[in-house]
């Protein structure tokens, strides 16, 4: 099957999610310069856009890509060497035009298992994307729109602030990576497991970001929850002893096996009770379910093991009730230990309540609402409305299922707790 | 990259016993020595307290001398060493080596290095000037 009869506009589309993050990481370690990399790829995404449609998509997309954005980099140094006049910047100049030439669009383009960590410029690039000289909220925003690929708008939806915000803190991060020196490597052994937590933090985010994905009409964003797979997949090549890669590693797969149940025809959110099991992948649960024994094995548990355990009871269930809540809620219940969080107790207590039913599970979101630490979060106020309903509080259900309508923007979450308010009211 | 190491520390009333004093120099003996070593050492002073200290503004055209530090605050610069370190991570590595860095804070600065020419024509304009 080629890929020239595909319609060169929706290649275009799906080799910038997949593609732009390699290119650019390529070009930023050449370059040095994240700005002039960014450029030269967007420079190579437009002419395929005026050129595909015409002369035809050509075989390997991703290399075309990638040395097209190449030699734009080459043109636009030429453009400024007209204007430098030092024989040192001059000097540069020609060292990173020399570079520039002898990347090798096929060899940058290698799938992650036959690369040495050591020359995959994404594993560079994140860490210094991740770099905890970045404050975290630049640390995310950098690594979703680098190595993402997400626009700036999509970014700033998903960290709820204006997009001007969210460019100008990119903007300052990237400064702060040029003029401070962050570095474009990989840590030092002795420096890599404490440079760790902060990628995987951000890597999960990824990933949250790909299923909960704050554009509204589309709920899964493949290209995003399969780029955080595939960096989760290289970090653990590069680190194999390190049981919380691993353990993220098997939490995206055993996430991302019920992917295609998510979501019913219109787009609309399924819950994890009424997904179709039988549609789950089972290949995938089962490579999930072994990255998982391997990790455990290792005997240092984390927070990734503990909620990948959580994710593989899900998963190994024939049904919802005939699922180990018991066993979940102790997870859960030791990672709110390890990792106090009162969204962690919140999911506690959604286990607790299938477990031993309604009121005790409404007992435990009580006590977290009276926290006030998650008044903005739709999900306390969802959770709530759901509890209440079961438990026949009409009333007090769809005041809750009204304020957490107020704070959601997600359109396929709205229409489900809309859908729930009117059957409220209509009974 | 040049990086400037600013070590904040609290500033003691009297002076530590000997036996603490002796213990200071000797670790900042070891890390000056170790930093010269693995050649990242430009320079480095330690800073007599801040009860020496005086700050100075001009406001129009008069100069005001104040006594005391530009800022109280209750960590005060006590020292500084100039080092030239491969990037932010061994300039971050070599900041926490730092005996002080185990009680109070290291702030790392990049050097923002100017053109040569930019300081040339900085002085020359003075002198045209005066």
């Amino acid at each position: 099957m080629s890929v020239r009869s595909e319609d060169p506009h929706a290649v275009v589309d799906r080799l910038f999610r997949q593609e732009q993050g390699r290119a650019v990481a390529t070009l930023i370690r050449v370059l040095g310069d994240f700005d002039l990399a960014e450029e030269a790829v967007q420079d190579a995404f437009i002419t395929a856009l005026e050129t595909w449609p015409t002369r035809g998509v050509p075989d390997n997309p991703g290399a075309w890509i990638t040395t097209t954005a190449r030699n734009r980099a080459i043109d636009r140094l030429r453009r400024r060497r007209v204007l430098a006049e030092k024989a040192e910047l001059l000097g540069r100049q020609a060292l990173i035009e020399e570079e520039l030439a002898a990347i090798d669009p096929d060899a940058a383009l290698d799938g992650a298992d036959s690369m040495s960590p050591i020359v995959d410029d994404r594993l560079r690039l994140i860490f210094t994307c991740c770099h905890p000289a970045l404050a975290m909220d630049a640390r995310v925003a950098l690594t979703l729109r680098t190595l993402g690929g997400l626009s700036t708008p999509e970014i700033a939806r998903a960290f709820l602030v204006p997009e001007a915000t969210l460019a100008q803190r990119l903007v300052r991060a990237k400064r702060k990576i040029r003029d401070a020196g962050i570095p474009y490597r990989v840590p030092d052994a002795h420096a890599l497991p404490e440079r760790l937590d902060g990628v995987l933090r951000v890597l999960y985010l990824v990933l949250n970001e790909g299923y909960g994905a704050s554009t509204g009409d589309r709920l899964i964003r493949r290209e995003l929850s399969a780029e955080a797979i595939r960096l989760a997949r290289v970090l653990g090549s590069l680190m194999p002893d390190e049981p919380e890669v691993l353990g993220l590693l098997a939490l995206m797969v055993l996430h991302d096996a019920r992917r295609e149940t998510r979501t019913g025809p219109r787009g609309e959110l399924v819950l994890l009770e009424d997904q179709d099991r039988s549609q789950w992948d089972r290949a995938r649960i089962d490579e999930g379910q072994s990255l998982l024994e391997r990790a455990m094995r290792m005997r240092r548990v984390g927070p990734y093991q503990l909620q990948a355990a959580i994710a593989s009871l899900h998963d190994e269930a024939p049904t919802s009730d005939a699922t180990d809540w018991a066993q979940i809620a102790a997870l859960y219940r030791i990672l709110c230990e390890i990792q106090p969080s009162p969204v962690v107790e919140l999911n506690r207590a959604v286990a607790v309540a299938m477990a031993d039913g309604p009121a005790a599970g409404l007992v435990l979101v009580d006590r977290i609402a009276a926290g006030g630490q998650l008044d903005d979060y739709p999900y306390l106020h969802s959770t709530r409305a759901d509890l209440l309903r079961r438990l026949g509080r009409r009333a007090e259900a769809a005041d809750a299922y009204r304020a957490a309508l107020e704070l959601t923007a997600n359109e396929p979450e709205r229409a489900f707790l809309a859908g729930r308010l009117t059957r409220i009211g209509a009974n | 990259m040049r990086y400037l190491l600013l070590i904040y520390g609290q500033e003691t009333e009297e002076a530590p016993p000997d036996d603490v004093a002796a213990a200071s120099h000797a670790a900042y003996a070891t890390f000056t020595a170790d930093i010269k070593a693995r050649g990242l050492f430009q320079a480095g002073e330690a800073l007599t307290p801040t009860s020496t200290a005086t700050t100075v503004r001009v406001v129009d055209g008069e100069t005001i001398a104040t006594d005391g530090p530009f800022a109280e605050t209750k960590e005060a610069l006590g020292g500084f060493y100039l080092i030239e370190a491969r990037d932010l991570d061994e300039a971050i590595e070599t900041a926490a080596k730092i005996p002080a860095a185990q009680e109070g804070s290291i702030e790392v600065r990049p050097i923002w290095e100017l053109p040569t020419d930019y300081a040339m024509a900085a002085s020359g304009e003075a002198s045209a000037g005066g």
